[in-house]
């Protein structure tokens, strides 16, 4: 990422900043990410994200855990220390279904935070850019990087500044 | 308010009740009837078309293993008015739970303050005036002797009675509870107090629709709180009156909700079903993919809430293993020639493994078609679910599914269906000075 510029558009209303997504992609300009202080609602359909794949996540980490307590249930209480309990089978499938379905659910849930965290590069180790300190307060803020895109930078800030946006900032990484 | 530029349809829009459809749907009840009575010609004949009837009677009464009704079951055999009888209880009870869920719908929607579900808010509406038939037929059959012996085994005479020769300890020791006169103040309660407290929201609702502003609104969230304090008391003890006292000896703690969480993913169901026609129709063009997604994800929820407390009951008498307890499903297994064990599990494979496999994916809870089959597969189940509940308690070695259970189940259906229209066709589609409609209009997920 060194020595990144980018030009940063500040607007005061998350309206404007939905419409001025629309109309600067529609621009052929690329944008690296908005940042917002709440979420907005279609402002990821706007900026073109696809619908994310965690489900996809979800049932990978979810079968991993049913199969994990299918096999410690087995292990435990049907081969490695058969118990007796109430004459019933060494291996009584209902029996086993609220371990099986906890660990289905645990691992679900942690794979998914981990899968999130590292996707979305929010670990501890990761060290994010701050375009605009405000844009956790009042400010809605779109990044657009300057050297993946074919205009130039005053075009691009023309833009900004025509599609409602109140400054219009570089900043260079 | 993300897509400006999109068109808002107009509120007005009125449901019509054509008189053909109307004409259909009475044929359709009456041919119920004449089915029924086929079915019950067929039989009595010894002839069956359908699965597990058994012939005339020649298996009456072999060898089950049912401990409660072994000793009185003798002098009340189960015979072919059994089941028909058998047959229009379970019915009521399943249609009087899809109905009032459409009140309940609206309750928990209204104390929630939730905005999404104004616009389908007409439909959950419409619903509970099927209430008073199927109230009306329970109150009726337990009203005449004849019946209410056969649906309930604690009516018979001299059986709390401890000179009698029927004399029953257990169920003596529930007099209390399971008495006539009380049994009847509850009954009536459930019907009468649902009955009108759905008829105030309603009314409220009406209002609104002609004089606008927030009065009514208020007033229909009011009558909502009322109705869901006794919805939420009767709902448990409704569930232990007519389904859980069947079988009179058996008891389930988790009964009242397992009952519930039935009537309500069926009802959500029926709901979900009426608006994709509806829309099938040209009607409901403000309901837009996320009303039905979020409609879907109730229904995706609550028929895993549904299996969740199905299981729940299970494990725990399934892991305890006590004998007057697992009769119960001893019954639903293998009593009475297994006859119940196809029903018992197709309620499963219906009610849990194929609405979850089928309304799991995003989008397929925002595609008519999905949510379709998903919504027919819950209904079905639950049918079947009732008919596990009920049927070997009151039909015992007289249950089956042929002609006679199609018949009870298309003459129950035409009538609800009928109500249900007839009420749709009374108001406006939406309710159009309701203060969240314009929220549910940008409904976006």
């Amino acid at each position: 990422m060194a020595d990144s510029k980018y030009l940063v558009g500040v607007f005061d209303d998350g309206d404007e900043l939905l419409h001025a997504v629309e109309d600067i992609r529609h621009q052929g300009v690329k944008i690296h990410e908005a940042y917002t202080p709440f979420a907005i609602h279609g402002l990821d359909k706007a900026l073109g994200y696809s619908f994310p794949r965690m489900g996809v996540a979800a049932f990978l980490f979810g079968i991993t855990g049913t199969c994990c307590a299918l096999l410690l249930t087995f292990w435990t209480m049907g081969v490695d220390w058969p118990i007796n309990v109430g004459g019933k089978n060494f291996f009584p499938f209902p029996t086993n279904i609220p371990i099986v379905f906890e660990l289905t659910v645990l691992l679900a849930a942690f794979g998914m935070s981990f899968t999130f965290f590292f996707m979305e590069d929010l670990g501890p180790t990761s060290k994010p850019i701050i375009f605009d300190v405000r844009s956790t307060d009042d400010k809605f803020v779109l990044a657009i990087n300057l050297a993946k895109n074919k205009l130039s930078e005053n075009e691009i800030s023309k833009l900004l500044k025509e599609s409602g946006a109140s400054e219009v900032n570089v900043k260079e990484v | 308010m993300a897509h400006s530029t999109h068109e808002i349809p107009s509120t007005e829009e009125k449901f019509e009740f054509k008189s053909e459809t109307k004409r259909n749907l009475i044929i359709a009840a009456l041919l119920g009837v004449v089915m029924v009575a086929i079915g019950s010609f067929l039989l009595s004949k010894g002839w069956s078309i359908g699965v597990w009837e058994s012939h005339g009677g020649e298996h009456a009464a072999v060898g089950h293993e049912s401990a409660g009704h072994s000793e009185h079951g003798g002098e009340h055999g189960a015979t072919l008015f059994t089941r028909i009888i058998a047959n229009i209880w379970m019915n009521s009870v399943y249609f009087l739970g899809i109905s009032i869920v459409g009140a309940f719908f609206i309750a928990y929607n209204y104390i929630a303050k939730a905005g999404w579900s104004s616009s389908i808010k007409r439909v959950a509406e419409a619903m509970p005036s099927f209430v008073i038939v199927s109230g009306l037929i329970l109150i009726i059959l337990m009203a005449l002797p004849s019946t209410r012996h056969i649906v309930m085994h604690w009516t018979h005479d001299g059986i709390m009675d401890p000179v009698s020769e029927h004399y029953d300890k257990i169920i003596a020791g529930k007099a209390w509870y399971l008495n006539l006169p009380f049994y009847f103040i509850r009954l009536i309660a459930y019907v009468v107090v649902w009955y009108f407290g759905w008829k105030a929201i309603r009314k409220y609702s009406l209002l609104e629709d002609e004089m606008g502003g927030l009065e009514n609104y208020y007033k229909g969230r009011n009558a909502s709180k009322l109705f869901m304090v006794f919805f939420a008391v009767t709902a448990s003890t409704s569930a232990w009156d007519l389904s859980m006292v069947i079988d009179t000896h058996w008891f389930s703690t988790m009964f009242g909700w397992y009952h519930l969480a039935s009537w309500h993913v069926a009802g959500l169901a029926t709901m979900m079903l009426i608006i994709l026609l509806l829309k099938d129709q040209g009607y409901l063009k403000i309901v837009n993919e996320s009303h039905l997604h979020d409609l879907g994800k109730f229904i995706f929820g609550f028929s895993v809430f549904w299996t969740y407390v199905w299981f729940s009951q299970y494990l725990l008498i399934f892991y305890a293993n006590l004998p007057e307890e697992t009769i119960y499903f001893r019954e639903r297994f293998t009593g009475f020639q297994g006859r119940y064990w196809w029903p018992f599990h197709i309620s499963l494979v219906l009610n849990f493994f194929f609405p979850f496999l089928i309304l799991m994916a995003r989008n397929s809870k925002r595609r008519p078609t999905f949510l379709k089959l998903g919504s027919v597969s819950v209904i079905i189940g639950h049918w079947f679910d009732f008919y596990q509940m009920h049927m070997p308690g009151i039909a015992k070695d007289q249950g089956g599914i042929g002609i006679i259970e199609w018949g009870t189940t298309l003459t129950f259906a035409s009538l609800f269906i009928y109500f249900v229209a007839n009420e749709l066709s009374k108001a406006n589609l939406y309710p159009k000075n309701h203060p969240f409609l314009e929220e549910s209009m940008h409904h976006d997920i």
